[in-house]
């Protein structure tokens, strides 16, 4: 017997060697007569880990608002995988993951974790059903065992993670997270930026991870993309060649904070 | 010294469940015993002082009343019970409806929702005999009132309950293609129903201060009926034992509320 499951592992997630993710042409945002974002030019790899700096109120948030279909390109083009936003959104090619995990609170971690395949079912959505079970998702994040829980029940460290096996129930190919770790002690989003590492790794999938914090950038990111403000423009992107998989002692070595530094002085230039 | 070794090691942790089952007893048993020492106190005044019982009778008269009219008082109890419910249940659903109808668009709330304020602002005791002149003496007009005082909170409470819901929930939906019937269903009415417990505690009670202002106004049956009878007689001890129906009554209400609050509302 052959379950569902079975077929969807046969398909690789990855896309073939050189293909696009997501791309930017010109693409500017605009709130009334303020830019938000200023002509981006921004293409990025299928299967790479990209990390996206700036200082803040610089478009970071808005950047990834944009390529998931949140708010409309003023100009230019935006495409995922090769689709219009829209059409990459109505096919649940990427998934979203919230600073504030943003999770319905009367939802069990298992529930919400089961939302998206409840949406548009009953209208008959053809919903990508993941090759994880919500079950495996929770204990692939580390919360099995915690199911039934409700989320004012857990610590916000575990909450970000329900909200991480969320949005990959879906299996997308492009995840989008916007500070995801940002309101957490060092501790734990040390420990879960090794987390995450893993589950890119063996799912394949395309990460865009906006943060405020140098070091983490460099220790998640293959790339690092740099905005700058006023208005909001591309400044550079920066490729950090550091040795796979990366593991914490990483931090002490030289190159890392040699990375370190010169992102922050190019951010002091934005 | 060989009787204390044979004590267990105390365990921490049921001295601290005792504790709290103290800390809990102590929290039921001052307000009981102040409550307690109060109608002492009555007794004692109304008979030292000898206060004619038309004016004030003593708490042992009103007891006695209670129980040898009990009879009377059940068969005014459930008229009003049954006002009092079936106004909860009106007013508040008409409010929930109103309230997703204001959500749902901005023109039925600008249309509606000063009408809603004006009602409100007339006074209940003002609109009551209005009322039992539209819908005659019978069960109708209670219940209508009793409604009409539960409407305005819930409606209220239920919009900001429907908007509530966060903006980042909202764009998770978008993320997820969602439709506007699932937003409703999975997001804004779970999200409501914290608002909409807060306000249906308050209609437990109001409702029952409705059914019992629509019996003053015109009825023969009912508490509100029998307190109105019990004054007209100077019948004090059967006019206290009628108010302290009516405020079981409310009791009763508001626990029925709670309890469903606490069973369905568990974040
Ligand atoms: N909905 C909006 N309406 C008006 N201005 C907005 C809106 N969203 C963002 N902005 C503005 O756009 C700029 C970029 O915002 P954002 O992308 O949130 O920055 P950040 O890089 O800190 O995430 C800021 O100046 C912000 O005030
Ligand atoms: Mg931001």
């Amino acid at each position: 017997m052959m379950a569902a499951n079975d077929i969807a592992a046969g398909d690789p997630v990855t896309a073939p060697q050189g293909a696009l993710a997501a791309s930017l042409k010109g693409a500017s945002v605009r709130f009334g007569a303020f830019t938000a974002i200023d002509r981006l030019d921004l293409d990025i790899e299928a299967g790479s880990f990209y990390t996206i700096l700036g200082p803040s109120g610089c478009g970071k948030s808005t950047m990834l608002r944009l390529v998931s279909d949140l708010i409309p390109a003023a100009s230019g083009e935006v495409s995922v995988l090769g689709k219009t936003t829209e059409a990459a959104r109505l096919a649940r090619e990427f998934a979203f993951v919230f600073q504030d995990a943003a999770l319905l609170p009367w939802r069990s971690a298992l529930k919400n974790v089961e939302l998206p395949l409840e949406i548009g079912r009953k209208r008959g959505v053809d919903i990508p059903i993941g090759r994880r079970s919500p079950r495996e998702l929770l204990e692939l994040v580390g919360l099995k065992g915690r199911e039934e829980a409700l989320p004012h029940e857990l610590s916000g460290g575990m909450r970000q993670r329900v909200a991480i096996a969320r949005a990959l129930v879906c299996q997308p190919k492009l995840l989008l997270m916007d500070e995801p770790f940002g309101a957490l002690d060092e501790m734990t989003r040390d420990r879960l930026n090794l987390q995450l590492l893993d589950i890119w790794r063996e799912t394949g999938t395309t990460i865009l991870f906006v943060t405020h914090s140098i070091s983490e950038a460099v220790f998640l990111g293959q790339k690092v993309v740099m905005l700058q403000a006023n208005p909001g423009r591309l400044r550079e992107v920066v490729g950090i060649d550091l040795p796979e998989p990366r593991t914490t002692k990483l931090r002490d070595t030289q190159q890392f904070t040699h990375y370190c530094g010169y992102l922050r002085d190019l951010l002091e230039t934005c | 010294m060989a009787i204390a070794e044979n004590i267990p090691a105390p365990d921490p942790e049921a001295e601290a469940r005792a504790e709290a089952r103290r800390r809990k007893l102590m929290a039921g048993a001052v307000p009981l015993a102040t409550a307690a020492g109060l109608i002492a106190l009555w007794q004692v005044g109304v008979k030292a002082f000898g206060v004619p019982t038309y004016i004030a009778p003593a708490p042992s008269d009103v007891a006695a009343t209670l129980i040898d009219k009990f009879p009377l008082l059940m068969q005014n109890f459930w008229p009003t019970l049954f006002e009092s419910i079936a106004g909860f249940a009106v007013g508040n659903i008409a409010a929930i409806l109103i309230a997703i109808a204001f959500v749902h668009s901005r023109n039925v709330e600008r249309a509606f929702f000063p009408i809603a304020v004006f009602i409100n602002t007339i006074p209940i005791l003002a609109i009551a005999p209005i009322l039992v002149l539209i819908f005659g003496p019978g069960l109708t007009a209670k219940v209508v009132i009793a409604a009409l005082i539960c409407f305005f909170p819930t409606l209220v409470n239920m919009v900001r309950g429907l908007q509530s819901i966060s903006p980042q929930a909202l764009e998770l939906a978008r993320i997820l293609s969602a439709s506007k019937s699932e937003v409703f269903w999975k997001m804004r009415l779970p999200s409501s129903l914290p608002f909409l417990f807060s306000a249906l505690k308050i209609s437990a009670t109001t409702s029952v201060i409705g059914a019992i202002v629509g019996e003053w106004v015109g009825a023969d049956k009912g508490l509100g009926a029998l307190i109105i009878d019990a004054t007209f007689n100077f019948n004090s001890p059967l006019l206290y034992a009628t108010v302290f129906m009516s405020s079981g009554l409310s009791v009763l209400m508001f626990a029925l509320v709670s309890l469903a609050e606490r069973r369905i509302v568990r974040w």
